[in-house]
């Protein structure tokens, strides 16, 4: 049995690098994310979602959004091709999340059990 | 023996066999190293998750000191929502004429590509000029990264992606003058390849600052 000495495996693909996309993925892409940014700004200026709810449509719209452009633009997707690279994604929002979550949890806390309660806008 | 040719009812779901009988590649790196374009997209991408780490820990730093106004102006005062608008459209268009060169590129179509590369690189120094605007504007308020705690992270976190922003235009720039140049070698593609990774990677991160710094910043 013989064997290439160099032929790779077509099971790989470069991140970004799906050009079978071509432009009508990047046309999804960009009305997608004009129309969830035209939202994110609505959202926060109108009354058209119940107040304190408003922070969590706009992460919720922002996540969306990323989202879109992870698929539409740098082409990462759920394609047995694109294992290492959904994996690389996977571990890096997976250490954003603790780094924000952690934070604001320690800080949080931090000021609540402040001693004495400064009022940080007070200033000096 | 690939699992195709022993088991020709099964299709193959770790694609070892795609050739079709005789594998070249199966698995366990007996296929010969990953093409080139594969190794420098897949060692880009690294390098994107870790800045956006990096862009992780300074939000981290804005939420947790954002109250902190020591007594100076705060987002209300300073944030101007339309300039963010234009700024975010700007910075969309721009990631999308960054899509199209790419797909001129793949195409072999130089002037095409050319083309939308410079595009591109308009509409992001429109962004970076309004950016600069801002940030101007803020400081000839007395409003500047000394003021307060808050002023200090969000010019770091803003600043931050501007520079990046500024670095991209100067690698568009060099990628436009190689282009020209050397024409589409390998090389070449290669490094588009990871500048529109870079490009689209900033909106993304433009996306989290408009949200988190900008719409929750005045309308809490």
């Amino acid at each position: 049995m013989t064997r290439e000495p160099h032929q790779p495996a077509e099971n790989d693909a470069a991140p970004g690098a799906d050009e079978t996309h071509g432009i009508g993925g990047y046309l999804i892409g960009l009305a997608a994310a004009g129309v969830l940014t035209w939202l994110s700004f609505t959202v926060a200026s109108g009354t058209f979602v119940w107040g304190p709810g408003i922070p969590a449509a706009l992460v919720a719209l922002a996540v969306a959004q990323m989202g879109v452009h992870l698929v539409f633009f740098l082409h990462i997707t759920t394609g047995p091709d694109h294992s290492n690279n959904v994996l690389a994604l996977a571990f890096g929002v997976l250490i954003v999340a603790l780094v924000l979550a952690g934070s604001l949890w320690i800080m949080a806390h931090l000021n609540l059990m402040m001693p004495t309660t400064m009022p940080m806008d007070g200033g000096p | 023996m690939s699992i195709a040719a022993t088991h020709p009812g099964l299709t193959d779901p770790y694609k070892i066999g795609h050739e079709g009988g005789e594998s070249q590649a199966v698995g366990h790196g007996e296929g010969g190293p990953a093409p080139t374009k594969v190794v420098v997209g897949f060692g880009f991408w690294i390098f994107l998750l870790s800045d956006i780490i990096m862009f992780a820990a300074f939000f981290a730093a804005y939420a947790v000191l954002s109250p902190a106004t020591a007594g100076g102006p705060g987002p209300h005062e300073l944030f101007d929502l339309t300039n963010v608008k234009i700024e975010t459209t700007f910075l969309l268009l721009s990631s999308f004429a960054c899509g199209l060169a790419t797909i001129a590129a793949a195409k072999g179509r130089l002037l095409n590509a050319q083309f939308w590369l410079v595009i591109t690189g308009l509409l992001g120094a429109s962004f970076l000029f309004l950016e600069v605007r801002e940030f101007a504007t803020m400081i000839g308020k007395d409003a500047g990264p000394q003021r307060s705690a808050f002023l200090s992270a969000f010019f770091t976190l803003v600043g931050c992606h501007g520079l990046h922003v500024t670095a991209g235009l100067l690698w568009l720039g060099t990628m436009m003058a190689q282009l020209w140049a050397k024409g589409f070698q390998p090389q070449v593609m290669r490094r588009l390849l990871c500048f529109s990774l870079f490009w689209h990677a900033l909106d993304i991160i433009w996306v989290a600052v408009f949200t988190v710094v900008y719409i929750l910043g005045v309308s809490q």
